[in-house]
């Protein structure tokens, strides 16, 4: 079976500064795989590339067997591959609804759109229970789960989730946590970039270990949770 | 003659044409953070596109031929503004801001000179085709036939922009790629058509107003783009950039001072010296100035800081 999303050899540069330095992975469909490492590694550069926001240098990038560096950012979400960026950019002067509608800005029926707002007023009743206010009224946290719910709102295939429990209390990044598990029951296929690699890992099928530009380790997400070299660069143990 | 009721109405018939003309200047700084410079010509653009259609049927009834004019002055002046778009600020994004400034203000010499060098006789001012009719008499006001087309038209065009811009997919698309144009595109909107869709309609709006110019002046001219750009953009940041219900509000507050201005300033005392119409201009930046030091944002425009 050919995976989801193969990524090979692929180099992304912001001027002359190499950010991602020829890095390969794939993800299977069902899986949970993530990327960790420490802050300026490469994460971001990569789900951005992958999104179509940032141009590659080289590589090459296939999503449910299509070159994805022909299409255009917008063309990519319609091909199905999801992204809730770092920092969550939620429209903050758009109602928490309009923010959910505008993560179903591409889809034509109107009914199952109705269906999958309520979807995410379940997954997240904070959110309708305030859908009428303006969405830079809410928390970090309740303004990460509004960002996974937006991405959700295009019914991808794949949802890239970038540092989804940054800036978060321990509380509000448990239940993210569990939200992600609860997604990924249903099926969902997910590429979450973490720096709390403890609670990434745990959840992981797959897991990547990223230092400037480079993929520098790889294995199921327990491999990784028992490595000795990840224990003590990322899970703080000496 | 200097009556209040008067007064008013001339000043919300140029506050119409300076509302109409800022929706383009404000939509498209919205999106871009762009000033537009060569807006104010692409306004005379459409003024000329409508004279043209006169001058291929010198004999057809006005009335008959309005709807022909308007729709060849939003032609020429959406194909101008998407032009310039497409092919002088696309590429410049990115760019140092100054660039693409530098840019509309060159591409503003050109257009002009374009149309002086080679639009039939327009080294002078053009006489446009003018209605005949008595003026109505509206609370004590008389208002010529030829300027009712801009108080007909532009709160059309207000009402047709707002539903855009709220019930539209695309209109959607606008407000998110004007709050943050990368999430915007997580979404699925095609930035660049938004991009493109705000200067044409902010090029239609000035084909529109420039054919309510041509009426209620009588003539256009290939300067006239100049002054009125300028109290357009005036009017736009008056009402706060970005807003597109600003830029209307800016635009009639802004006639309306200076009808007023013009009016009744030499009656203040110690200002007998600066009323009448020459002085309009320097008082419409007077009450730019004392807007913008109480309200940095404008009229209806929102904080920096709101705007993540
Ligand atoms: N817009 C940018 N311009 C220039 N360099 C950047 C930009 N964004 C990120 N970088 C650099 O690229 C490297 C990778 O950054 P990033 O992908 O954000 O890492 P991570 O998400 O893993 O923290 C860092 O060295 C960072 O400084
Ligand atoms: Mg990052």
């Amino acid at each position: 079976m050919t995976a989801l999303l193969e990524v090979e050899d692929l180099k992304v540069a912001y001027g002359k500064i190499e950010a991602v330095k020829g890095i390969s992975f794939s993800v299977e469909a069902g899986q949970v795989v993530t990327l960790i490492g420490t802050n300026g590694a490469g994460k971001t550069t990569t789900l951005r590339t992958l999104s179509g926001l940032l141009k590659p240098l080289s590589g090459s990038i296939t999503f449910d067997g299509k070159p994805l560096r022909k299409y255009r950012a917008d063309q990519i979400v319609a091909l199905g591959l999801a992204h809730s960026p770092e920092g969550r950019h939620i429209f903050p002067r758009m109602t928490i609804e309009d923010n959910l509608r505008l993560g179903a800005y591409l889809r034509d029926d109107k009914e199952d759109i109705l269906k999958d707002i309520q979807a995410a007023y379940d997954l997240f009743p904070i959110l309708g229970e305030r859908r009428k206010q303006a969405a830079g009224t809410l928390s970090g946290g309740e303004q990460q789960m509004l960002a996974m719910g937006r991405a959700m709102m295009c019914r991808p295939k794949l949802l890239m989730l970038d540092e989804p429990s940054m800036g978060l209390s321990p509380i509000m990044m448990q239940k993210i946590m569990e939200t992600i598990v609860e997604l990924k029951s249903r099926g969902t296929t997910i590429l979450l970039v973490e720096q709390n690699a403890q609670a990434a890992l745990s959840l992981a099928d797959q897991g990547h270990v990223m230092e400037v530009g480079n993929i520098v380790l790889s294995g199921t997400g327990q491999d990784l949770l028992h490595d000795e070299s990840v224990r003590k660069a990322y899970l703080g143990e000496d | 003659m200097n009556e209040l009721p008067q007064q008013l109405a001339n000043g919300l018939i140029l506050g119409a044409m300076y509302g109409l003309i800022a929706v383009g200047y404000t939509m498209v700084y919205g999106i871009v953070q762009l000033i537009n410079f060569a807006h104010g010509e692409i306004f005379m653009i459409g003024g000329f596109g409508a004279l043209t259609i006169h001058l291929w049927f010198p004999d057809a009834p006005l009335l008959a031929l309005i709807p022909l004019m308007i729709v060849f002055a939003v032609i020429c002046s959406v194909a101008v503004g998407a032009a310039a778009e497409r092919f002088a600020y696309r590429p410049l994004r990115g760019a140092p801001r100054l660039a693409p400034l530098i840019t509309a203000i060159g591409l503003s010499l050109v257009l002009q000179q374009a149309i002086w060098k080679w639009y039939p006789d327009a080294t002078k001012d053009q006489p446009f085709p003018q209605f005949e009719g008595d003026p109505l008499s509206f609370l004590g006001a008389d208002i010529k036939v030829n300027s009712l087309f801009i108080l007909i038209a532009a709160p059309i065009c207000m009402i047709a922009l707002g539903y855009f811009v709220n019930k539209t997919r695309a209109g959607r698309g606008m407000q998110a790629t004007a709050q943050d144009p990368d999430t915007a595109k997580l979404m699925g909107v095609n930035t660049d058509r938004i991009i493109v869709m705000a200067f044409a309609i902010g090029a239609a709006f000035a084909a529109i107003a420039a054919v309510g110019y041509g009426l209620h002046q009588g003539q256009v001219g290939y300067l006239m783009g100049l002054i009125m750009g300028l109290k357009a953009f005036t009017a736009a940041v008056l009402g706060g950039i970005g807003n597109i219900y600003g830029a209307m509000l800016g635009g009639i507050v802004l006639g309306l001072a200076e009808a007023l201005a013009t009016g009744y300033m030499a009656d203040v005392p110690g200002m007998d010296l600066f009323g009448g119409g020459a002085w309009k201009d320097v008082w419409a930046f007077v009450l730019l100035i004392v807007v913008l030091l109480v309200r940095p944002q404008g009229l209806l425009g929102e904080r920096v800081a709101d705007r993540a």
